[in-house]
């Protein structure tokens, strides 16, 4: 096999030598020399990104799991396994930037023996680690099935509820949760992103962005697999994505209602700048353009819709992590390049094992199979019936 | 029998004294540089500050319900029965939640550290189970910190200020912030000016009410959402069981 040197493989290159020297720095210089992170900053960017955006951007793993197993939308089924690959790698990726961020991070299986229930950080931990352990089992047929190994698929297939039921209750959970890990800080973090609904504003924007994300990874991966692309079933997501949007665009709407802040909210600041960014990015832009069928049908403009909407969604969590401390504190935090470097690091070890799980494992169903779904599919009209509304024909 | 600390700002002359006597109780390095720095660290765990010829010292609070044990992941900090809240570092995984749940930002980081630790004052719980007071109380040539009871302290805080109230605001602080702290201070000045979180900002809710509400609800949260999800798995292939079934039947009828 003959190596070629591309753009992208330059690139990828360029961010891992940079990320393995931030590495060095990280574990050979300590916490204080990599980061500008301070006592009064004590969670930076790996908090803010690769933890709170990192578990959100997995989060398609169980929305797409739970319309296809536990609602039967069996028109999604072909988005079912990169999903489940994103999230798998998601939570691995995440825990690798936790391996960064922890002071001492050798001591992590500490959260196994001394619990503390009291504390949202440990049901958080224990989640992702048993999401994770369920992300691998429903991953594993994909490696079973490379090697054409039928039984042990069989006995997948035989806890494959358990899986699904088990997944999607702790995905509610520590999705949820990570929005309650900032309930105990009413008096450092800023009104616009402090309120006692952010257990549900996380959990509303996972779904968001786990719709999202599906969209943009089948796009990305039809482009660069060179495969067909599935209009029918993004057009679907897109569907499901503008609901969801206005799902959260409501919930936010009442939370700054019900705090008397849509007067505050509307005032130029510091903070209001951000809030419309984010606001602007996650939900007028995406709403607007979904709104118009013509965008909700074409490959391009629902690329587009999704890629906003995990843009604004990354810059909500940001807000949360980053931003909305910034006025307690009293002074700006901006990471150090080392801290961007290893972040970059991260997202690029993703987008490089998803394109070898791409390549080595039946991720996306084979083209016979995909065949059939589209002459299915096109014969049906787009919008959703009832699963079973022709099943006794 | 709970212990506390109250700190009369009225009474400080700022000699930093008890700055030098936390130093070495805690085995931390104190010289004229040290004594400069007016702002907490992993290596200064209380400093007293000076604005207008007025002094006030900060430290940990010790709080009655702090928010740091409640945070941490690994229950690396307790607040003991004698008052002092404490870290046990061999549990701490470094995941810094106790820093940024902390009202009184307290908790501070060997940021330089290959195998860093949490630092605050600890209010030498060594010295307070043995009966004796901390080092910075022993230490004070005025009693500006007094050690004590926790309930005398409230009491002589109180008395203190019925006698001079021209000398004192009418307040302790600590006496309700976020439900209570085993750390008081009374002041001619407000204690805000000095970085102090205002008392109206933290409130007199308890920290760990605020992610407790959330917790609390977690173990009836599982069951319930087990059995809807599980109920609507069931739902649904039960359909598709159905309807495969007919389908079977009008295929063999079929045939």
């Amino acid at each position: 096999m003959k190596f070629k040197l591309t753009f992208w493989k330059v690139i990828f290159l360029v961010i891992m030598a940079l990320g393995v020297y931030s590495t060095f720095i990280r574990y050979f210089y300590g916490l204080g020399a990599v980061s500008n992170m301070t006592d009064q900053f004590p969670w930076g960017l790996w908090i803010g990104f690769d933890c709170l955006c990192g578990v959100m951007l997995a989060a398609g793993g169980f929305c797409i799991v739970g319309a296809v197993y536990l609602f039967n939308v069996e028109r999604l089924h072909s988005v079912v396994r990169p999903a489940v690959l994103t999230a798998f790698l998601g939570y691995l990726l995440f825990i690798v930037g936790l391996l960064f961020d922890l002071g001492r991070p050798w001591y992590i299986w500490h959260q196994l023996i001394y619990m503390n229930p009291h504390s949202v950080m440990f049901e958080v931990g224990m989640c992702v680690m048993a999401y994770t352990t369920v992300l691998f089992f429903e991953f594993l047929p994909n490696v079973f099935e490379r090697f054409n190994l039928q039984a042990p698929i069989k006995w997948i297939k035989k806890i494959y509820p358990v899986l699904i039921i088990g997944g999607i209750l702790l995905s509610t959970l520590h999705q949820s949760s990570l929005g309650s890990l900032y309930l105990i800080m009413p008096s450092k973090l800023h009104p616009f992103w402090y309120t006692p609904a952010l257990p549900f504003l996380f959990f509303g924007s996972a779904i968001a962005v786990g719709l999202a994300m599906t969209i943009f990874e089948s796009t990305q991966s039809a482009k660069a697999f060179g495969r067909h692309l599935e209009l029918p079933v993004l057009v679907e997501l897109g569907g499901a994505l503008l609901v969801a949007l206005w799902v959260n665009a409501l919930l936010r709407f009442e939370d700054y209602f019900h705090r008397g802040l849509l007067g505050e909210i509307i005032k130029p600041s510091y903070e209001a700048y951000f809030l419309w960014l984010e606001l602007a990015l996650a939900f007028v832009i995406p709403i607007t353009m979904l709104s118009f069928k013509k965008v909700r049908l074409s490959p391009g403009g629902l690329y587009l819709a999704s890629v906003f909407t995990v843009l604004g969604f990354i810059t909500n969590r940001l807000n949360i992590a980053l931003i909305g401390f910034e006025t307690y504190v009293g002074h700006h935090y901006l990471p150090k390049w080392t801290e961007f470097s290893v972040t970059l690091m991260i997202i690029a070890m993703g987008f490089a094992l998803f394109g070898l799980a791409v390549k080595y494992l039946p991720i996306f169903p084979e083209e016979r199979h995909a065949v059939t779904q589209r002459l299915r599919t096109e014969t049906e009209p787009v919008v959703a019936t009832p699963v079973l509304g022709h099943a006794g024909d | 029998m709970s212990n506390a600390l109250l700190y009369d700002a009225t009474m400080c002359i700022g000699c930093k004294q008890c700055e030098g006597a936390c130093a070495q109780q805690n085995k931390l390095p104190y010289d004229d540089k040290v004594a400069a720095e007016s702002v907490q660290s992993a290596h200064k765990y209380t400093v007293v500050l000076t604005k207008d010829d007025k002094f006030m010292r900060r430290l940990c609070m010790h709080c009655e319900h702090p928010a740091c044990a409640s945070v941490c992941p690994v229950g690396a900090f307790h607040k003991t029965k004698e008052g002092p809240v404490v870290y046990d570092v061999w549990k701490c995984i470094g995941c810094r939640y106790c820093m940024v749940a902390c009202a009184f930002a307290q908790p501070k980081y060997e940021w330089q550290s290959l195998n860093p630790r949490v630092r605050k004052c600890i209010m030498c719980p060594d010295r307070v189970v043995a009966g004796k007071q901390t080092a910075c109380a022993e230490i004070c040539p005025t009693g500006a910190t007094k050690f004590g009871e926790r309930d005398d302290l409230i009491k002589e805080a109180q008395e203190r200020i019925r006698q001079s109230p021209s000398t004192y605001l009418p307040r302790i602080y600590g006496l309700n912030e976020v439900g209570g702290t085993s750390v008081f201070i009374l002041s001619g000045v407000k204690v805000e000016e000095y970085g102090y979180p205002a008392s109206a900002k933290i409130g007199d809710t308890p920290m760990p009410e605020y992610t407790g509400r959330v917790m609390e609800r977690i173990p009836d949260f599982i069951p319930v959402w087990t059995l809807v999800l599980g109920g609507i798995y069931w739902v649904s292939h039960r359909r598709e069981e159905v309807a495969a079934a007919e389908a079977d039947e009008k295929n063999g009828s079929a045939r």
